[in-house]
This record gives structure tokens, sequence and C-alpha cells, in this order.
């Protein structure tokens, strides 16, 4: 019913592409979801009841993965054989860092600032800004195989992605 | 995860934060990231012309292990020659600051800074 040695794109019925239906992506994974049910296991063995809690699982992988840009970049590239899931150090353009470190000490900046929202909410928008131009970036990379670069790419997503989060968790508690 | 004593005490009182001017030809600056945790590590070095580093500055953003890695390797680098501190290892570090295995590239991270900035130093010398 469920083979999991499929890949996340085979298993949800998608095309392997950096852009997923969203509305698609929700509409498969409901489907399965509903294969699965435990209910329908319960008259089951243990045993089927423990494959079809692996399913779910590798279901619930596969759903997370395709739906966030970033998972299905670092997905699209593992695929293809380049793993920028467990690499710990790289050499990174320096300017690319440089521009980190001012916006991350914009951040911090922002936090004591006279109009503090105002200053995240345009910090919010430049942050986000970059990113779609990462991604985008990537798909063309991806699109015509140049797969090294596009796991460049992803890289630079990764901390963009990483202060995209911190913005929001400083929002969230100015709203406290 | 519970933070060593050691890192702790780094995270909250890092030695030598701050800045020098990446432009001056004593000064030589390394610049290091992590995209895996988002983390970013700057790491400078003043050297004189005995080739001994006076001064070390870092500003890292990421976790307390980060912080305290830098934080110690700046500590550390003052006084030695640039042949010494580049021998510095990220073991070394790790064993100091007592990191655990997950954050064991928190060290990894300060060694290549404290390196970046030994060969950013070495260039400008050409």
């Amino acid at each position: 019913m469920i083979d999991i040695k499929q890949n996340y794109f085979e298993l949800l019925a998608l095309p392997v592409s950096f852009q997923v239906d969203g509305a698609l992506l929700s509409a498969r994974y409901r489907e399965l979801q509903k294969v699965l049910h435990p209910d329908r296991f319960a008259h089951l063995s243990e045993r089927e009841r423990r494959l079809s809690e692996q399913y779910t699982a590798f279901l619930n992988e596969a759903q997370t993965t395709l739906k966030s840009p970033l998972k299905r970049a670092q997905y699209l590239l593992y695929l293809q054989g380049l793993d920028t899931l467990s690499e710990t150090s790289v050499i990174m353009e320096s300017a690319f860092l440089m521009r980190q470190m001012m916006l991350r000490e914009e951040l911090e900046e922002a936090g004591s600032a006279v109009d503090p929202e105002s200053a995240l909410g345009s910090l919010s928008e430049e942050v986000s800004a970059e990113l779609r131009g990462q991604r985008q970036q990537f798909e063309a990379q991806y699109i015509a195989s140049e797969f090294e670069s596009a796991a460049g790419t992803v890289r630079k997503m990764q901390f963009l992605e990483k202060l995209v989060l911190e913005i929001e968790a400083l929002e969230d508690e100015l709203l406290d | 995860m519970a933070y060593s004593e050691k890192v702790i005490d780094h995270y909250e009182n890092p030695r030598n934060v701050g800045k020098m001017d990446a432009q001056d030809a004593s000064v030589g600056t390394g610049m290091v990231g992590a995209p895996a945790c988002g983390d970013v590590m700057r790491l400078q070095i003043k050297v004189s012309e005995e080739g001994v580093i006076e001064d070390a500055k870092f500003k890292t953003y990421g976790c307390g292990s980060a912080i305290a890695s830098s934080s110690l390797v700046t500590e550390w680098v003052k006084g030695m020659t640039l042949d010494q501190a580049a021998e510095l290892k990220n073991s070394e570090i790790a064993e100091e600051l007592a990191l655990p295995p997950v954050k064991i590239h928190c060290s990894v991270l300060a060694e290549d800074a404290i390196k970046a900035a030994i060969t950013d130093y070495k260039d400008k010398q050409k």
C-alpha cells in the first residue's frame, strides 16, 4: 500500500520539482492518511499495526519535507547525491557572511529601537526578499542541473531561514 | 541539554567581544559560518611586527557553545605566535569546554575562524 522505497515525490504522486502545488500536496497527504488511519488496523496483528505506524511516520516526514521550500530544496539535492543536511563547517563567501553579520546586528538593534515593531517589520521584509531571491536562484540552478551551485544557494537559504525564525521570535516577544 | 560551567561562564561573560578595523594591515579577519545552525562567527587578530598576536576580538551569532568556543580562542591566542595559533585544534577547545558530541562542530567553527584570520593576515603582508 505504501512503498517506503519510493521517494517523497513518488509517494505523494507529485512531479520531482522545486515547484510544489501546495493544495495538491495537502489533498494527497490527507488521502494517504485516511488509508493509514490506526482504526483501520485495530483488528490486525501487532506486527501490522507497527508497520502502519512506520508508514505514517514515513508519510509525515514526506509531507513536512515537501511543504518547506528549504527542506524540499535539500531533499532534491539529496536525490542527486548531495547531502547538505549533515555538513557542519563549509567555506562561504565572505561577502555573504558579512551581510549575515550585519543583518543580525540590525536585529539586535531593532529590539532596542524607539519603534521596535516598525524596525523589525522593515528588517523582516528585507530578509524575506533576500530569501525569495535565493529560492529563485536555487530553482534556476536546479533546473540547469548545476547541483553544486544549487547546494551553495541552499546553504545561504539556511542562514536566511534561521534569521527569519529569530525575527519572528523577537516579534512574538514584543507582542507579549 | 545542559551546558558545562565553563560554557556558561564564557556565554555570560564573553571575553574580547568587539571589532577591529578590517582594513588595518596588522589585522587579520576570519569570517566563518555553519549553515546547519545558521551560526555566524567573526574572529579578528592584531599581529605585531614580530608575528605575535597582541590582541583578539570576536563576535558570534549562534548558540552558547559557539559563543564560548570563539571567546575561549580569543583568550588563548593572545600572546601566541601565528604558528602557535595555527596549531590550535578544535579538540582542545571541545575538551576545555566539555562540549558534548552534538556541539563539537562549534569548536570546529572556532578553529576554522582563527585559521581564516591567520590566512587573511598573511595575505595582507604579500
